[in-house]
């Protein structure tokens, strides 16, 4: 009977939300899209000021934005203060599992197997790799798909893979905590000083350089940087609070 | 019609947030109504030209290399990719609290609890 209705309420909700859409003028069909009536069109035009149609080409520069992935330039220059309040709820929520899971005495929770040679060492060989994968996604956020929250928990899953293979490892979590408190602290400060010198909180204040060199679009790869280690380190941090118990 | 999927994802979701019992299988589907509206959320950028050509993903390389291309919107993969992060977030305390509730009560029914 509860099932009945809770299927009953379920398909009155798809009935809702399909009724509602159709024949929707601020809702246009499936791929009928028009991005320049958007607000969209600035972030790809990079002109959101609106003064001049500056129109980028790969290789351009001094671009409004410098980063040639789109949406790194929404996620970290145009929006950057929310992706701030993001990096803050990752936080406090890594904040709240280690106050439900931590204890000052602990120890690794005890897995049903132990690892024999081949699982350590090949574990420590894959480990490097995944290592690599994630830092490179990091640095190449603002050129290629990826960027600090992918690359910072691919970090993370090397982590996952040492715990999982090792039944006595155990990361060093104080240097995590450091290393997050570090990066969250530097990318507030990267804020504080685009306050100054320029006006706006988290406003780019170095050279936006040529679109598409690694070495381009002013503090946005310096600040995804900062968001893949702080990431990394909190998921690590998680992991290692859902892999021990309090030692009796 | 990427749209229906993404729909039918979230009735799914929804259904089992309304029917299962176990808490394990509660964060399940509110992960599935989670992807559900990723999903739809993307869809709603995705462009198709007059012509029929298909938006490029929104990155400029040396082949796709003028703002002026076909790209699709990237606004809303700029918003699920925040609304991911905090889906990260809450499955991640939820089952911290999952795992407290397990070494309380034995059990990850809902049903069983507060018999002891």
């Amino acid at each position: 009977m509860k099932n009945f209705l809770a299927l009953i309420l379920t398909l009155g909700l798809g009935a809702l939300i399909l009724v509602s859409l159709a024949n929707n003028a601020a809702f246009p069909a499936f791929g009928d899209v028009d991005t320049t009536d958007r607000v969209s069109d600035g972030y790809i035009n990079r002109d959101t000021d609106g003064t001049v149609d500056n129109t980028v080409s790969y290789g351009s520069t001094d671009a409004e934005s410098g980063p040639a992935n789109i949406v790194t330039a929404i996620v970290a220059d145009y929006r950057s203060f929310d992706t701030l309040g993001e990096v803050t709820v990752l936080f406090v929520s890594s904040l709240g599992i280690a106050l439900l899971l931590g204890s000052t005495k602990q120890k690794r929770l005890e897995l049903d197997f132990h690892p024999n040679f081949m699982l350590r060492v090949g574990s420590k060989a894959l480990f490097g790799i995944i290592l690599m994968t994630g830092i490179y996604v990091t640095i190449h956020g603002h050129l290629t798909p990826g960027g600090g929250f992918p690359g910072g928990t691919m970090i993370a899953s090397s982590m996952l893979l040492l715990y999982l293979a090792d039944d006595t490892f155990r990361a060093r979590i104080k240097g995590f905590k450091v290393l997050e408190s570090v990066a969250g602290t530097a990318y507030v400060l990267i804020g504080f000083a685009g306050l100054f010198l320029m006006g706006t909180y988290l406003q780019n204040f170095l050279p936006t350089g040529t679109i598409g060199a690694l070495l381009s679009a002013g503090i946005i790869p310096i600040v995804y940087v900062l968001i893949g280690l702080k990431v990394g380190s909190e998921i690590s941090g998680v992991i290692d609070n859902f892999l021990t118990e309090e030692a009796v | 019609m990427l749209q229906y999927a993404a729909i039918f994802l979230i009735m799914l979701g929804l259904y089992g947030l309304l029917t299962q019992r176990n808490i394990i299988k509660i964060i399940l589907s509110l992960n599935i109504l989670e992807i559900g509206l990723n999903v739809f959320i993307i869809s709603i950028g995705f462009v198709i030209g007059t012509n029929g050509e298909i938006g490029i993903a929104p990155i400029l390389t040396s082949t796709n290399n003028s703002s002026a291309l076909l790209f699709v919107d990237p606004l809303p993969q700029a918003l699920v990719l925040t609304a991911i992060v905090i889906g990260v977030g809450t499955t991640a305390l939820g089952l911290a609290l999952a795992k407290n509730i397990y070494a309380k009560y034995g059990t990850f029914n809902i049903d069983e609890m507060g018999e002891e």
